[in-house]
């Protein structure tokens, strides 16, 4: 909301020297934000001057200036000066606005006497867009354009308006009443103590009679009549093309509103000023008496903006016996429109439900000046005062007279009554507030204010709809009185349990891997169906409004939004990535919908809080790491090592060790992974995820290099099987032997299952194990490998003899040999 | 053998022995001369056999010679062994020697997301107060992200965060604006008192730019207890703000509006060590939990109060630590983490 400083100083009396930031200032103490200001940004002199003769002369780079000589006054006496200009729109005779040595422009430009183009330019002939007046900036500005002839040596800030400024604040939506001028004042009365001026009162009342008018509604939304106030005031005579004047102008471009025709303007205006929205119909072109009803089905109205609308049979209507000239409270219709013709109009002032307004902008994405104001809540008390200070206005400036036509249409309607203890504010800020500072508070904002004993009962000002409740109430006193009187006390909380065991896994997790040489990034969770499609998602969840149309789904996989991360890096110069993520994926879950939500301010059942919760897909935390480029990089005694796979397998281990859960690897084909370089993370017999390298295709496809290493781990899943602490082990101390063993094997024969064999094999004996080699080529056919593995064996509560070891050796060879054709490498 | 034992023949051997040791300059020389210098071939050794035909009664003055030229031989080997194999290893560590400023670095370093620390720094606020965390889904349900946070269907507010929804919008499922749906879980879910942080990531149609990014972080605080007012909100404000921002940080509170607090306040804090100087900075918004919410819950407003506040984490990254466009935070760029290592 805009305000013009010089509308708000006829409702309170601002210093002589306010500026917009001393308003704001004020305003935000009782909760407006400060959102800037606007124009005043202007210093004198910059009077009014005659061109009496000039000389055009071609300059060096091929410009042409015209030295002027510029009669102007200051103080009275008339001068001379001799001011260049680049500008060629205007001729001998002409006035302008001249900008004098000292003066100081918007912007900040000062005006100094200056030599150019072989003269001393004795200040500058301005355009409009120099004095802040729009965006022209063809040429200077010649006064007799814009229809004005005024004597010279005039001050033009004055003249056209340049000293007035408006402050700009930013009003939250349980404050209509502060999308005026009205209201704002009243504000700027609380947060300073000067005296506010209700404009309402000093308004004539005008009314009118005869017009047929009928008021009903058959399907009101939540029970609540479309309509509650309806006023019509006629006014005849009118010259529709009567000049705007400069004043009204002035004001409704500070306050962000472009001049249009004097019947519009003054609905405008009367709107900003009071928060009244206003409509007006050419009286001549109404057919009929007026209905205020919904919508039927199938009815269309083409608004003013020239767009035929369908309507909802939820649309409230203003209508002629012709049928809809209006949607109540959002846009009025084409055919009814005024326009330079017009010599008779009726003005509207009403009062519309604000849930009904407010569906019928959305549906029609027709947010209005008018419908922002409804949806808020407008004074209800104010309809026949607005409607009244339009045709006075309309008298006043476009010769119209009251024509006595009219009519009101008012249901019942009473301001609530809220009961409240006189300590509860106290009790709910912890201020002691006095019952006098409550009372006073109340008062000060308009309410009727009851004592009765310890409580009071507050009737709310028909201008703050949004009180409701005790605790707006509270609300008032607390910011009237001030929050910076509100004192300082810090709440002890129960004994708290810490993190929870969940959430101390994720820093774990983080911890270790970022221990490990990885970074962690986040990204967004927006992907296309094919980037979802490259890890093999079968379903995802689509949004109906994306910010981008190709990222309309949500990840099923963190892995897609590494990639791009990954590529967006090499992009920039870093190739040796090791990332890493942690966040949630979402997957649909084939639940139903839950499709009539549960009312707001009542706990729900525990049944349809379970459906509710039930219906929302699954989302699981996941943790992915990949990496790429080197490892480590060559260094001085060091070739560099190359990240991929090998060390996505040590994420997974960094993540498992600190999950305390053991795992196994299961090599499998995996959509999105190299056919022969993937496999399944396996806990307790389940698939929590998958490692391995980045299909060469895909890494291709995002400009990656062919070695990716990726992993991806369902830390839900590994959480539900972490222990909850871990028993010890008796650690042996007995000496330990250890031996080598090599053996051959088919190829296909995986590393992890031959060991399993071993580890049964060799029984309680065999301590550790660790594959050291795997051989394949000169000595061995082909299709075969031979795996070497480092044994240590140890008993609890002996010295091992290598006979034993042996033994055990030779079991184990033995059970290899029986599961995977194993043979002792001769 | 005609020659006798004679203390001049000792002498002789003596000098002859300690002259070859004398000859010897390095340790490993030291050690394969040990037998000609000192042992069975040495001149010394030598003597032994000169003993014998020394007479009987003479044999323990002769023994006598011997044995203390012997020791004396003895101990200028040690200390010559000694002072050699030192030399020996000095020069060992000295070709040892490497330029540790050249020397390759085996570990990698890693990073944490500044955003996802500060979360778990501010959480670490909180629970040394005896608060918990409290975390909830980010595709919620609608009546938890505003039904029951008292946002009216109709209610302009509701307009004023820009949601992305689910198809089909039917189904009332959306992307969560706010951390608040955690609240109202955690009043549904928890036994009273109630304190909780609910840190996570929210979501609103807003283009990235310098300042604004459709995807960004929040924690909000809640505590409902019996007898709570606004001067615990601010006692607790201040408290969290001198954590983050030093002992000198204050924080100030404005009027203003939000569905689900009444009375609601925004908050400015004192930043001491802000960029260009102290200053108060728009940090987050708060306010008594609305009657509304507790009734969500099945809580009784009148036995039971209390407050609620929330800040954007990239906004306080941005001011506290210096960052100056939002694309930072979120275009994964690892220089950015990397810059931060661990300290936030």
């Amino acid at each position: 909301m805009r305000i013009p400083l010089g509308w708000l100083g006829e409702m309170v009396e601002l210093g002589a020297k306010v500026t917009p930031n001393d308003v704001m200032a004020e305003l935000v103490k009782v909760g407006l934000e400060e959102e800037g200001s606007h124009g005043g940004d202007i210093l004198g002199p910059v009077v009014v001057g005659e061109v009496l003769s000039f000389e055009a002369e071609e300059q060096k780079n091929g410009k042409t200036i015209r030295w002027c000589q510029v009669r102007v006054a200051t103080s009275g006496s008339e001068e001379i000066r001799g001011i260049v200009c680049g500008a060629a729109n205007f001729a001998v005779g002409d006035k302008v606005v001249v900008s004098l040595p000292g003066a100081v422009l918007p912007g900040g430009f000062e005006i100094a006497a200056r030599k150019t183009y072989g003269h001393v330019s004795d200040g500058m002939i301005a355009s409009a867009k120099e004095l802040g007046l729009g965006d022209e900036h063809d040429g200077i500005l010649v006064l007799s354009s814009i229809g004005l002839d005024p004597e010279i040596g005039v001050d033009a800030i004055v003249l056209l308006g340049l000293d007035e400024s408006a402050a700009e604040v930013n009003v939250t939506p349980d404050r209509g009443y502060c999308l005026s001028i009205r209201g704002i004042a009243r504000e700027y009365s609380h947060a300073t103590g000067v005296k506010f001026q209700d404009p309402v009162l000093a308004i004539e009342p005008v009314m009118g009679s005869g017009f047929a008018l009928e008021v009903k509604d058959n399907a009101p939304i939540h029970g609540k009549a479309g309509c509650s106030q309806f006023v019509l005031v006629g006014v005849s005579g009118l010259d529709a093309e009567a000049k705007v004047p400069d004043w009204m102008v002035n004001r409704l471009k500070l306050a962000g509103m472009r001049s249009i025709s004097i019947a519009v303007d003054i609905t405008n205006y009367v709107m900003l000023e009071l928060g009244q929205p206003l409509h007006a119909y050419d009286l001549d072109k109404l057919v009929g008496g007026i209905s205020v009803r919904r919508s039927e089905a199938g009815e269309e109205l083409m608004t003013l903006d020239q767009k035929t609308r369908q309507l909802h049979e939820e649309d409230l209507l203003i209508c002629d016996e012709q049928g809809p000239i209006g949607i109540a409270g959002v846009m009025g219709g084409a055919r009814t429109e005024v326009s330079s013709g017009t010599t008779a109009v009726l003005i509207e002032a009403a009062i519309f439900d604000p849930i009904s307004i407010a569906r019928s902008a959305r549906r029609h994405k027709l947010p209005s000046e008018a419908s922002k104001r409804f949806e808020r809540g407008v004074d209800s008390s104010i309809s026949r005062a607005a409607a009244s200070r339009v045709a006075r206005l309309l008298t006043e400036l476009a010769s119209g007279s009251f024509s006595g036509v009219g009519a009101e249409h008012s249901s019942d309607f009473q301001l609530p009554t809220i009961e409240m203890k006189l300590d509860y504010p106290g009790q709910l800020v912890g201020v002691s507030y006095s019952a006098d500072e409550v009372v006073a508070s109340l008062e000060e904002i308009g309410c009727t204010v009851t004592k009765i004993d310890d409580l009071v009962q507050v009737t709310v000002p028909s201008w703050r709809p949004d009180i409701t409740h005790k605790t707006d109430l509270v609300e008032e006193v607390a910011r009237l009185i001030g929050y910076d009187k509100i004192p300082s006390r810090l709440p002890v909380a129960p004994p708290g349990r810490g993190l929870t065991a969940r959430q101390k896994l994720r820093r774990r997790v983080l911890a270790g891997l970022t221990g490990a040489g990885f970074v962690e990034v986040l990204n967004y969770p927006f992907v296309s169906a094919d980037q979802n499609g490259w890890m093999g998602s079968a379903g995802a969840v689509e949004l109906e409004n994306p910010m981008q149309s190709e990222a309309s789904f949500l990840r099923t996989s963190l892995v897609p939004g590494l990639i791009s991360a990954a590529a967006r890096n090499i992009s920039r110069g870093s190739t040796d990535l090791a990332l890493l993520e942690e966040g949630s994926v979402f997957l649909p879950n084939g639940a139903s919908a839950v499709s009539t939500l549960p009312p707001g301010n009542q706990r729900p059942s525990e049944t349809t809080l379970a459906e509710l919760k039930a219906a929302i897909p699954l989302q699981p935390r996941l943790v992915s790491g990949l990496l790429t480029g080197h490892w480590l990089p060559q260094s001085p005694g060091q070739h560099s090592i190359l990240a991929g796979y090998p060390q996505a397998l040590g994420g997974v281990e960094v993540v498992m060790q600190q999950a305390a859960v053991s795992y196994e690897i299961k090599q499998l084909e995996i959509a999105g992974l190299h056919p022969g370089r993937a496999a399944n993370v396996m806990v307790a017999g389940k698939v929590v995820g998958f490692v391995g390298e980045v299909h060469p295709e895909l890494a291709s496809q995002n400009h990656l290099p062919r070695s990716v290493g990726v992993f991806e781990l369902n830390l839900d899943e590994i959480f539900a099987v972490a222990p909850d602490l871990v028993q010890a082990q008796e650690l042996g101390i007995m000496t330990a032997l250890t031996q080598d063993l090599s053996l051959v094997v088919d190829v296909q024969v995986s590393a992890a299952d031959l060991i399993q064999s071993i580890v049964t094999g060799a029984g309680d004996l065999l301590e550790e194990i660790r594959l050291v080699d795997d051989y394949r080529g000169k000595g061995l056919d082909a299709g075969q490998k031979s795996l070497t593995f480092s044994l240590l064996y140890r008993a609890q509560e002996r010295t091992l003899t290598q006979a034993e070891a042996t033994a055990a050796r030779d079991q184990a060879v033995e059970l290899a040999n029986q599961q995977f054709g194993a043979t002792l490498r001769g | 053998m005609s020659e006798k034992l004679t203390p001049e023949v000792v002498a002789q051997a003596l000098q002859e022995s300690l002259s070859a040791l004398a000859a010897v300059e390095d340790a490993a020389t030291l050690r394969n001369q040990k037998a000609q210098i000192v042992g069975d071939n040495s001149p010394i050794s030598r003597l032994n056999a000169l003993i014998k035909a020394v007479p009987n009664e003479q044999k323990a003055e002769a023994g006598k010679l011997v044995g203390g030229a012997r020791a004396q031989l003895n101990q200028a080997f040690e200390e010559k062994a000694v002072k050699l194999e030192s030399l020996a290893a000095n020069e060992a560590l000295a070709n040892e020697k490497v330029d540790m400023t050249a020397a390759p670095k085996f570990l990698k370093l890693g990073a944490r997301h500044p955003l996802s620390l500060l979360m778990d720094q501010v959480s670490d606020v909180f629970v040394g107060m005896g608060w918990e965390i409290a975390d909830g889904p980010e595709l919620e349900n609608e009546w938890f992200n505003f039904d029951a946070l008292n946002f009216h269907p109709d209610h302009p507010a509701r307009a004023m965060q820009d949601t992305f929804f689910v198809k089909p919008v039917e189904n009332h499922l959306l992307l969560r604006t706010h951390t608040s749906p955690v609240q109202v879980r955690s009043l549904l879910e928890r036994e009273l008192p109630v304190y909780v942080l609910c840190p996570g990531r929210v979501f609103r149609t807003d283009e990235l730019d310098a300042t604004h990014t459709p995807v960004f972080h929040q924690v909000e605080g809640l505590a409902i207890d019996k007898g709570l007012t606004m001067a615990d909100l601010r006692g607790t404000l201040e408290h969290f703000a001198r954590v983050m921002f030093g002992e000198e940080a204050k924080i100030r509170l404005r009027p203003s509006f939000f569905p689900f607090t009444e009375p609601s306040a925004e908050l400015d804090v004192w930043h001491p060590d802000a960029k260009g100087g102290p200053r108060w900075v728009e940090w987050g918004g708060c306010g008594m939990v609305n009657p509304n919410v507790l009734l969500a819950a099945g809580i009784d407003p009148e036995v039971y109060s209390g407050f609620a506040f929330g800040m954007g984490i990239e906004r306080t990254l941005m001011f506290r630590n210096g960052v100056k466009d939002m694309h930072d935070m979120v275009e994964a760029d690892v220089r950015f983490s990397a810059q931060f290592g661990s300290v936030i």
